[in-house]
């Protein structure tokens, strides 16, 4: 096996080469095909500006979104899975020995039962 | 001096050199800031350097026994011990030295990333000398072959860890995070070495090839795997021991998170080294390779879903090096599972390369990420999310590594996260397809928080007035984000001279121990 060779998995192959060669045939055939676009576009003018029902947009600083915002619909479709997750990460030293502990008993237990042959 | 002689000794030279620098450290740091520096590159630059003479010398000959104070070198049952190895042993199979090159880069970026990033901090002598202690302990827990040895470097290793974790006390919150750090980490090792006494009761050996070889599987020796397993797999921070990781990781310094990510894997190290080859010839390996299984997809599963909720940068990095984890164990699980059977051949051994690789790749990227993070805290004085924004205005070289990191975390091609990620995914559905597709799925909801990370601290206006982080943070950046490119456009590279050798030498204990038996040679 060659460093340059096309690597390859149980049934399947990857050529990150081709890959990266092929991206950049499609990022060419991506601005040739932007180049073709309408040439009286102007950066800056109205033109780009948001349309929001005749109201004039927001500053950019009130527009962006902060991180405790983003997949809040995830988070709270989840809320049940989520509040369980929280209540076990109590941040209390003793709980970390206890759940280390626990499986380490549960371990145990498992290895006597079918550790051996 | 000749080649032959760094060649033969570059087992003992790769820990004795940071060892020395390490207590060396402090007393330049007395006379000359500027000349510290210079000191810690330059033993961390050896140091790699000497990772990489170790790994050509188990390509070209095999894994090579090293024996402390004895003559010749590799004299490692004398004829006088009575058939016993003696001495301190270290052993270094291609799955030791691959660790150790891991470890070793790391720790070279770290060390270089941090002269900028903690020049205004005061102790820096300690805390380089700590740097270099705990680089130390994750080559020695490595290259060891020794259970005591072991021990000894797991808790130079932890100690080293807590000491740094609490460097920059943070109102005393750093502190409590080392102080959790090292209570869990002393119960575990505590448990380790008790492990340890049960085996050289039964055993009268310490040398895991010995052990191995005398292995009875009897009661104690369950008793002894349990202590093994659980306490290094809670040390690697798999879920559900994974508690102390987001505390320690999210209050260290950037440099040494990204450290503390090797350090987790020289654990990781661990399980897989007494699974295959302390008990890997005696134990049932099915039921062994199913405990890192589950481990795995629960690290996987839990990992990431509490990081998309998190809001701390480093915190969030933090549950995603233990979502991380959890395809290492269910790469290598998936391989213990199946040794010795018709599947190991079919995808068992592919599964472990997946898993063996990822643990490459893994401390590369997520060692960038802990890097771009701290150069993120380095600017803004935060690490919550909130506060972020428009950094990519200032910090164009940041914002690069950054995405670098996280394309590869999420396993996007051509970066070397997806390389790693495919052998796995693919293996694995053959074992059992549910976990494949629980490993692809983790692998979307990592892309959608580092686009939220991405969103929050980079993209959108500028809201700090902030420049590019001094030059030695991006040199550090620089380093690791070499190799995940490297190993993204040639996985060849990585497959033919790290990867492969360490996947078969970690499979076949038989040959470990007769190298150690035999005599070295």
């Amino acid at each position: 096996m060659s460093w340059w060779n096309t690597f390859t998995t149980p049934s399947g192959f990857w050529n990150p080469l081709v890959w990266v060669l092929i991206f950049l045939i499609l990022v060419l055939l991506s601005y040739l095909i932007w180049k073709r676009g309408e040439s009286s576009y102007k950066k800056g003018g109205m033109q780009t500006d948001p349309f929001l029902s005749g109201y004039g947009p927001e500053s950019k600083e009130a527009l962006h979104v902060r991180a405790g915002n983003i997949y809040w619909g995830f988070a709270s479709a989840l809320k049940n899975y989520y509040s369980l997750l929280r209540k076990i990460h109590t941040g209390i030293v003793n709980d970390y020995v206890g759940w280390y502990i626990g499986i380490l008993a549960m371990m145990l237990f498992i290895y006597f039962l079918w550790g051996g042959f | 001096m000749s080649w032959d002689y760094f060649l033969n000794h570059s087992p003992a030279l790769i820990i004795v050199i940071p060892l020395l620098a390490a207590f060396a450290t402090p007393l330049i740091g007395r006379f000359s800031r500027k000349a510290m520096y210079i000191w810690i590159t330059a033993s961390l630059a050896l140091t790699e350097i000497f990772s990489i003479i170790l790994l050509y010398g188990v390509h070209t000959g095999g894994t090579m026994v090293y024996v402390m104070g004895a003559n010749p070198y590799n004299l490692s049952v004398p004829p006088d011990s009575g058939g016993i190895p003696v001495r301190i042993i270290l052993t270094v199979d291609s799955f030791g030295a691959f660790m150790a090159f891991t470890a070793s880069t790391v720790a070279l970026a770290g060390g270089i990333y941090s002269i900028a990033c903690e020049h205004s901090q005061t102790g820096q002598e300690k805390y380089y000398a700590l740097l270099l202690l705990m680089l130390v302990g994750m080559l020695g827990m490595v290259l060891t072959g020794d259970l005591f040895n072991f021990f000894v470097f797991l808790e130079i290793n932890s100690l080293a860890s807590a000491a740094l974790v609490s460097y920059r006390i943070d109102k005393g919150v750093a502190v409590e995070a080392a102080f959790k750090y090292a209570i869990i980490s002393s119960i575990g090792a505590l448990a380790f070495l008790f492990g340890v006494g049960i085996l050289y009761g039964e055993y009268d050996a310490l040398n895991m090839a010995m052990i191995a070889q005398r292995m009875k599987f009897t009661d104690l020796d369950k008793i002894v795997m349990a202590l093994f397993t659980v306490t290094l797999a809670m040390k690697a921070g798999a879920i559900p021991m994974h508690y102390w990781v987001p505390d320690g990781y999210g209050k260290a310094p950037g440099g040494i998170s990204a450290m503390l990510v090797t350090a987790s894997q020289a654990s990781l190290y661990g399980v897989f080294r007494v699974s295959f080859t302390v008990f890997g010839l005696s134990a049932n390996t099915l039921t062994l390779g199913w405990f890192l299984i589950i481990l795995g997809v629960l690290s996987m599963f839990v990992g990431v879903t509490m990081a998309l909720i998190q809001h701390d940068i480093k915190r969030l990095m933090a549950y995603h090096a233990i979502s991380q984890t959890g395809y290492m164990l269910l790469g290598v699980g998936v391989g213990l599972a199946t040794l010795g059977t018709a599947a190991f051949n079919q995808y068992g051994l592919a599964a472990m390369e997946g898993g063996i690789f990822h643990i490459i790749n893994h401390a590369m990227y997520k060692g960038l990420l802990f890097l771009t993070a701290g150069a993120v805290i380095y600017r803004v004085g935060t690490s919550d999310l909130n506060k972020m924004g428009g950094l990519a205005h200032g910090m164009k070289y940041t914002t690069i590594f950054f995405m670098i990191g996280a394309l590869s975390i999420a396993g996007i091609p051509p970066f070397n996260g997806f390389a790693s990620k495919l052998l796995i995914y693919e293996s694995v559905y053959q074992f059992n397809p549910l976990l494949s597709i629980i490993a692809m799925i983790v692998s979307i909801l990592t892309l959608a928080s580092f686009v939220k990370v991405f969103h929050s601290a980079f993209m959108g206006p500028k809201i700090y007035d902030v420049k590019e982080v001094p030059k030695s943070m991006l040199i550090g950046m620089c380093i690791l984000t070499f190799f995940i490119i490297l190993f993204g456009l040639f996985p060849n590279i990585a497959m033919t001279y790290l990867v492969g050798p360490a996947a078969k030498a970690l499979a076949n204990p038989l040959e470990y121990i007769a190298r150690v038996l035999g005599g070295g040679a």
